[in-house]
């Protein structure tokens, strides 16, 4: 009795549990036509898989309660039939017939790629995401928001997560409603995988490869979703969002990006014949650090060696100021080093150079001014 | 050694042997202590051996996994870092499929194929012995890299290029060597399970006549013949793509990543069958047993077991739908995969076509059994539903995926393995288990069981992508439910621990045959099984005796 009265309290207090009644238990239905196709084929097998579960398991308990030694059962001596063995091969065959069919037709519609509106193109690295529109001039990487404290527990920090904990990202990929979008999805090192499931879009970015995948879908709103693929530490912190918007809305946006563009680009062209001071330098040059660097080089500057070597007293953050800044714009072949010359504005670079060869005990007194950062890109 | 072992076959040991088919324990010649386990050739010992690898292995791999749990117990970073997370779902990946599972079924391989045969050992008995003795060395190499500077493999077993390749941690080395002897090991042992089978089956033992368990067994060995050189070659390519400038997964220099994909997973989706064939193998063994009735379609379960091997090697690529692959090549896999359910369909209604009007009683083997029958058709259900390409790209790398194969590896092979050593430990060690234990064994690890890995389903459809070390905050619960079953579920193998111990000890007295309803040349012998058994063959009519019960 002691047994069961455990199990029927696990059981109430699971079933009682109050965060219960906004979990989650099925897959979503999600925004597009597809994945309402996907829905409905996912519950049409759950649905077949459910009615063979109970009168297999069904039939095995009749025998399990009636068939018992302990009642007196005498076993009985059939052990083979062919026509038994014909019908449960032929009826599985039906069924799977069944399924095949519109599992078919929702697969062709998914990879019917062509006659798209909008392009973007979807570039995977470690560990974040890269959209760049077609025909428009516009692009972005997008990384995680949340801010580090928030998942850091280890210091036993007691920072409350916020309610998109790991699903929020700086700059969203914006598209519009009603349009047919393609994608076209790529990686600049391992392979990751592009994953929005109210779209029941999931493509692996390959590096060297390009896939599509396309969507068209019905209402405005913002949809989350996670990189699917194994990419190596950060795997888990490099989610998706994207926000959809009305066409209108689209147009507004995409004039703002365009300004937005032109204005960095001033701004950058301002930043070559300013001069920053150290303050300054190391100010903007920490934060920079903090956001791009560190999840490999490590807030400590000691790196996880052997695959991100530290930076403190290496050879490169105390050694010529040129092989320094051509490292941060240019990366390094065959390792984890991305290339950040399109990632960060000179005034960027510039800054995280001074703040890496003077941070950390890597005292070397060095100042790097957008200038100088040009000066290096310039010679490519 | 080798005169001792040729003595050893001497004619008054066959003259013994004739009657009984087993040998009176005075021309034993095993060695003593540690000797005894180094040098032995007896398949017995090397039964053993493998056994009890395979469980501390299954304990190694169970700690890395409460601890990957622990960390999953609550959002946020509490115990491990990221790339240290990695290392153990690899590592527990590895453990578990080429550490526990395999070698225990090898063990069951060697402790029964030759009792079940009528043979006195196995074909090749020194290839046997370097076969187990080279595996401790596999994984020390593998367990030893977490204590290396680089740590240990980070790439998922299933170690898809580039990342375990030009990203990786610098552990490619330790991780390619290790499973290059896990591949020589198990290339060696199915090659000795092969020619056991075709050699030395006791005359007039016909195929058609061999338990279904040397079937499942037979069928394996030549998977694995099959498919662990391919392993074996696409770990060769890792290595030289890291250490040797080859690029034959690096688009930069012509080659194709996901090429990588299609060769693990041509030996990944066998591989799959090998650890789940000889589990039919031994449920089709314990089933009849306990249901008093001999197993139901025979033949249709070889036909059925064949089908599913040779299905094995024309659905690899269903693990790769979202890989990009052309619309053909994905309708070509989606509908082969979906003809496994046909004959995987077929085992599950023979098994319980044999139960029916049976006569049945519920000792321990028959509970995992029947556990088994149940649990493994739910996770044959999930895999059913993630064969349909378009939804599969919803479940695809999400815990559903996770649900599905625990599913199967656990409830599914290792619930058999638990049959069969319930099943067998009378004959292996002369006395009977405690059933008590071994029942609390059994509820606690069912209900855990399930505790652990259902509400993995949910969390997959709920969208919640499998190796994160972290995740959003609706997973929460179910992921704290899921750490408390997995925690559950690992402290409830120390019972079986504790029921071998006790059974090895001592118990009751196991009769020669302790189950009614068993058939086998296995029972013929006495319990325990003397160290030399069918040194002469078993007659004709003890043969056909077993194959007519």
């Amino acid at each position: 009795m002691g047994k069961h009265k455990l199990i029927l309290l696990m059981l109430v207090s699971v079933v009682t549990n109050v965060a219960w009644a906004d979990t989650q238990l099925n897959l979503t239905k999600g925004v597009t036509a597809v994945s309402r196709d996907v829905y409905d084929l996912h519950m049409l097998v759950l649905y077949i898989c459910t009615v063979i579960g109970i009168l297999v398991f069904g039939i095995m308990f009749w025998s399990i309660i009636f068939h018992r030694k302990s009642k007196g059962a005498k076993p009985a001596d059939f052990h083979e039939s062919t026509k038994v063995e014909i019908l449960w091969t032929a009826i599985p065959i039906v069924l799977l017939i069944a399924m095949a069919i519109p599992a078919t037709k929702t697969l062709i519609a998914m990879e019917d790629n062509e006659n798209s509106d909008v392009t973007i193109q979807i570039t995977g690295s470690q560990w974040k995401w890269h959209y760049k529109y077609f025909d428009q001039d516009i692009e972005y990487y997008s990384v995680l928001s949340t801010p580090r404290e928030q998942y850091q527990n280890q210091q036993q920090t007691s920072v409350v997560k916020d309610e998109n904990y790991l699903l929020e990202v700086d700059k969203p990929l914006v598209i519009p409603t009603n349009k047919k979008v393609r994608f076209l999805i790529t990686s600049d090192d391992v392979i990751h995988s592009w994953w929005v499931p109210a779209f029941a879009i999931k493509q692996d970015a390959n590096p060297g490869f390009i896939n599509e995948a396309w969507t068209r879908v019905d209402e405005p709103g913002t949809y989350r979703g996670q990189c699917a693929e194994l990419c190596g530490k950060d795997h888990g912190f490099m989610p998706i969002v994207v926000e959809v918007k009305s066409p209108e809305d689209y147009d507004i946006w995409l004039t703002e990006q365009q300004q937005r563009i032109a204005q960095a680009a001033n701004a950058e062209q301002a930043s070559l014949s300013s001069s920053m001071s150290k303050e300054e330098l190391m100010q903007l040059g920490e934060t920079t650090y903090t956001a791009y660097c560190s999840a490999c080089h490590q807030i400590t500057g000691l790196g996880l060696p052997p695959a991100f070597p530290a930076l403190k007293g290496s050879a490169i953050a105390t050694g010529t100021i040129k092989d320094h800044i051509d490292i941060v714009i240019n990366g390094k072949a065959g390792t984890g080093m991305q290339a950040y010359g399109k990632q960060l504005t000179l005034k960027e670079i510039a800054a995280v150079v001074t703040y890496e060869r003077n941070a950390w005990g890597n005292n070397t007194g060095d100042l790097v001014q957008s200038a100088d950062v040009k000066a290096v890109s310039g010679e490519q | 050694m080798t005169t001792d072992t040729l003595n050893n076959t001497s004619t008054a040991d066959i003259e013994v042997a004739v009657n009984q088919g087993d040998n009176s324990g005075n021309h034993d010649h095993k060695m003593t202590g540690i000797k005894r386990w180094l040098y032995t050739t007896n398949h017995k010992d090397i039964g053993t051996l493998y056994l009890w690898f395979a469980f501390i292995m299954l304990l190694t791999g169970g700690a890395l996994a409460m601890v990957i749990r622990a960390e999953l117990f609550q959002p946020g970073l509490q115990l491990v870092e990221p790339d240290f997370f990695n290392q153990l779902t690899t590592v527990h990946g590895l453990v578990m499929v080429f550490g526990a599972i395999m070698p225990a079924f090898t063990g069951f391989a060697n402790w029964m194929l030759p009792m079940m045969l009528g043979a006195p050992d196995m074909a090749l008995p020194r290839m046997n012995n370097w076969s187990f003795w080279i595996l401790p060395f596999a994984f020390a190499i593998l367990l030893g890299s977490f204590f290396m500077e680089s740590g240990a493999p980070n790439f998922g077993w299933t170690f898809y290029a580039p990342l375990s390749t030009t990203y990786s941690n610098g552990s490619t080395a330790f991780f390619g060597f290790a499973v290059h002897i896990m591949g020589i090991s198990s290339i060696m042992g199915a090659i000795n399970i092969v020619v056991t089978i075709m050699n030395m089956r006791a005359p007039g033992m016909t195929y058609m006549k061999m338990p279904l368990f040397v079937w499942t067994f037979f069928i394996t060995a030549y998977l694995l013949i099959v498919v662990m050189p391919v392993l074996a070659g696409v770990v060769t390519m890792i290595l030289t793509d890291t250490y040797f400038g080859t690029s034959f997964f690096d688009a930069a220099g012509g080659g194709d990543p996901v090429m990588f994909q299609h060769i693990f997973w041509f030996f990944g989706h066998p591989e799959v069958y090998i650890m789940i064939l000889p589990a039919f193998g031994i449920i089709s063994t314990t089933i009849p047993a306990f249901s008093r009735k001999k197993l139901f379609g025979y033949s249709s379960m070889v036909y059925a077991t064949s089908s599913i091997a040779l299905l094995s090697f024309l659905v690899w690529a269903h693990h790769m739908f979202t890989t990009g692959m052309p619309l053909f090549g994905e309708l070509f896999f989606m509908y082969c995969t979906m003809l496994i359910a046909v004959p995987t369909g077929v085992k599950i209604f023979n098994w319980v076509a044999t139960m029916w009007r049976g006569s049945l009683s519920f000792e321990t083997p028959m509970l995992f059994s029947i556990a088994f029958v149940i649990l493994f058709t739910i996770g044959g259900f999930s895999g059913l539903m993630l064969a349909m390409t378009p939804v599969d790209f919803q479940y695809h790398d999400t815990y559903f995926v996770v649900a599905h194969f625990h599913y199967v590896l656990v409830t599914g092979s290792l619930f058999s393995l638990y049959a069969g050593a319930y099943f067998w430990l009378p004959k292996w060690t002369g006395h009977m288990y405690n059933d008590t234990l071994s029942k609390w064994h059994f509820w606690c690890s069912l209900i855990s069981v399930n505790l652990l890995f259902f509400p993995m389903h949910f969390l997959g459809l709920a969208g919640m992508p499998r190796r994160i070390p972290d995740y959003a905050l609706q997973f929460a619960d179910f992921n704290k439910w899921v750490s408390i079953g997995g925690f559950a579920f690992g402290l409830s193998q120390l019972i079986f621990l504790a029921v071998v111990i006790k059974c090895i000890r001592g118990g009751e007295k196991a009769l020669a045959k302790p189950w009614d309803g068993a058939v086998g040349l296995e029972w013929t012998v006495a319990s325990p099984a003397p160290y030399h058994t069918f040194s002469a063959p078993p007659s004709q009519q003890d043969i056909d005796k077993q194959h007519e019960n």
